[in-house]
């Protein structure tokens, strides 16, 4: 499994090793990947997996990297997730965004994501803790998902690519 | 930016001619070293504005414009109801009416130094800041809508402050036409427990210590003079503008097309000043500028009762509480007629010049003070609006510097640690829950805010009143 992480998403990858600490899901092809992209003031998060719904897991991964290093992020509940909307580019959005909602009114970090997609319906479970700021040492909150550089696509070696810029 | 794509007004002001589907033309105010500096999707932004309906006049972009959401940070654009105007969502952005105020400790440095790292505990331990952090105070259904409506006159009558705060922040403290009704469940589950935190990223406050003096007589009207130590606050409506910004956002860019408006860009969302998707707008926009001016109103009340508890009797008065990311109904002269119009400002200070009605008797000699951020060790400055800028701008001058680096790339630069230890040997306590936050906002991350402040007072959109240091620095 390759997963990218926070601070060397650009210029290298960190292979293998954090993924069972960090609670992603591994894949039959090993593809899950997440990674962060630069935009001026924020940050794009990417997710890339062998489906479009591993896709969304691994762009939520990266929207948890924003604030804190999702390995340290202990699963001990779950909260569930429903969202639909016109097009797999604005389901995107509202997936990061519920959980931007989630994370926020639930004082929660999440480390790991199941998503399951028909048509542009969404239904997520996402599992993680309380915000434990010594221990998660959290950066910076998520204000919301954007619409800036927002796109769905499937590469020609069937991946699956979802990424959007967050705004902090 | 290539300069070579604009037309050179004056050394501060360049034009970027109507092209395609512009409406108006483009007006950047900066020197030529800021132009170079600036990414070429401003310039793409800028355009993509000046293209929506009921533009009047230009699209403007501030000295300190970078790439935003949909406008530009730094953008300003006026729309008129009469002419198929819109309000945008994209255009207030996300945080909504972020803003600074600006507390008169009425203490020197020297006064203040002994007892500094008690101050900086002290104001650590009041000031609920970062991820996670939760206010004291619990609002349920009534006191929410009384809060969305009232603003900071609501704090004050709730015991957050003084009356007389009221006078020094626009809109009188409570901005007119919210309306609760159309701030959603969750926006309002979303600020439950957010009154009077101050948030993260570029969120902090600092006290600082002034410096240099440009303008005297707007200094003393002020109350501002070289060794005066004052407390600035940079904050914005927490949770709550968050949510209606994403969630008018998203209604806005998806109705769109049924409303017969071409977006260029999603984030460019907006609806007529005059359908129901707008004006249900602007009664939320408004309810959370209205969070945003009682937020800033408890921690001031926080940060007085903290301040009192190192320095017995200190009274803290407030110098002036800016908004940046707002739409408003002003008056303005275009062409020589009074229109009234819906001045957005994205990332951008409102800075009306002097003798303006808005403003109370005490500056209206020297204009509206305009208090601009800079990052944790760097400076800050307090301008004042101009005539000029009422004329070409709306009344409107910069915000800050801008960041010049991503926080990826600012984590790569600097570690936490080091940019507090560098601060601290510098004079400059810095107390945060995050280091990598700390590191994110390492000063040189962000633009130099004197180049920007510079291009604004030569390009007559302020007046320069003093330059300020800071002390202590609590950053979310």
């Amino acid at each position: 499994m390759t997963l990218y992480c926070r601070g060397c998403a650009v210029q290298s990858r960190q292979r293998g090793q954090r993924a069972g600490a960090s609670g992603a899901r591994l894949t039959r092809d090993d593809v899950a990947a997440w990674e962060h992209f630069e935009h001026g003031a924020d940050i794009g998060v990417r997710g890339i997996g062998a489906t479009l719904a591993e896709a969304f897991e691994q762009a939520a991964l990266a929207l948890t990297a924003v604030l804190t290093d999702p390995a340290g992020v202990i699963p001990r509940t779950s909260v569930g997730i429903r969202c639909a909307a016109p097009d797999d580019e604005v389901l995107l959005v509202d997936w990061l965004n519920a959980l931007v909602y989630e994370m926020a009114t639930r004082r929660m970090l999440f480390g790991r994501f199941g998503v399951t997609i028909e048509g542009h319906a969404l239904a997520g479970e996402a599992w993680g803790e309380p915000v434990d700021v010594a221990r998660h040492r959290p950066a910076v909150e998520v204000k919301g998902a954007t619409y800036t550089a927002l796109s769905i696509a499937r590469h020609a070696d069937g991946n699956w690519v979802a990424q959007c810029v967050v705004d902090v | 930016m290539d300069p070579g794509r604009l037309t050179r007004i004056s050394d501060y002001q360049w034009q970027m001619p109507r092209q395609g589907a512009m409406r108006v033309p483009g007006i950047i105010y900066a020197d030529e070293a800021l132009i170079r500096g600036m990414d070429d999707k401003v310039w793409q932004q800028v355009a993509n504005v000046a293209s929506l309906p009921g533009i009047v006049g230009a699209s403007y972009a501030m000295p300190d414009a970078h790439w935003g959401y949909g406008f530009p940070i730094g953008g300003v654009a006026a729309f008129d109801p009469d002419e198929g105007g819109v309000v945008s969502a994209g255009g207030v952005g996300f945080d909504i009416s972020c803003g600074v105020r600006t507390l008169l400790t009425g203490m020197t440095l020297a006064e203040i130094a002994p007892r500094k790292a008690a101050l900086a505990d002290t104001l650590y331990a009041a000031i609920p800041a970062g991820v996670g952090s939760t206010g004291a105070l619990r609002l349920g259904p009534a006191a929410m809508d009384a809060m969305l409506t009232g603003g900071a006159r609501w704090a004050v009558a709730e015991g957050y402050g003084r009356p007389e705060d009221l006078d020094r922040v626009e809109e009188g403290g409570a901005m007119a036409g919210a309306d609760p009704r159309q701030v959603s469940d969750h926006a309002k589950r979303r600020q439950r427990d957010e009154m009077g935190t101050l948030g993260s990223g570029n969120h902090y406050l600092e006290v600082q210590h002034v410096v240099e003096i440009f303008d005297r007589a707007a200094a003393r009207d002020f109350g501002l003079a070289v060794g005066a130590v004052v407390v600035s606050i940079h904050c914005g409506s927490r949770g709550l503008g968050h949510q209606i910004g994403t969630e008018f956002l998203r209604e806005m860019a998806l109705a769109a097309r049924d409303l017969g408006i071409d977006l260029p860009d999603r984030e460019l969302a907006c609806a007529p000043i005059r359908s129901a998707t707008g004006e249900r707008y602007l009664g939320a926009m408004r309810a959370a500028i209205n969070c945003a001016l009682a937020n800033r109103q408890i921690l001031t009340h926080l940060t007085r009762a903290a301040f009192r508890s190192v320095y017995p009797g200190a009274r803290l008065d407030l110098l002036y509480d800016v908004s940046h990311n707002t739409c408003k109904v002003e008056e303005h002269v275009v062409a020589g007629r009074r229109r009234r119009l819906f001045v957005h400002r994205k990332g951008a200070t409102r800075a009306f010049g002097p003798g303006h009605p808005d403003l109370p008797p005490a500056l209206q000699a020297s204009g509206q003070p305009v208090l601009i951020g800079g990052s944790m060790g760097t400076a800050s400055y307090v301008l004042a609006g101009t005539a000029a800028s009422m004329r070409e701008a709306f009344g409107s001058a910069c915000h800050g510097a801008g960041r010049s680096m991503s926080r990826h790339e600012a984590t790569r630069h600097w570690q936490g640690r080091h940019v507090v230890d560098e601060l601290a040997a510098r004079g400059v306590l810095i107390r945060s829950p995050s280091l990598r936050g700390v590191a994110e906002e390492a000063p040189g991350a962000y633009k130099d805010v004197a180049a920007v402040v510079d291009a604004a007072a030569r390009a007559q959109l302020a007046r320069k009143v003093a330059r300020l240091e800071p002390v202590v620095c609590v950053k979310g």
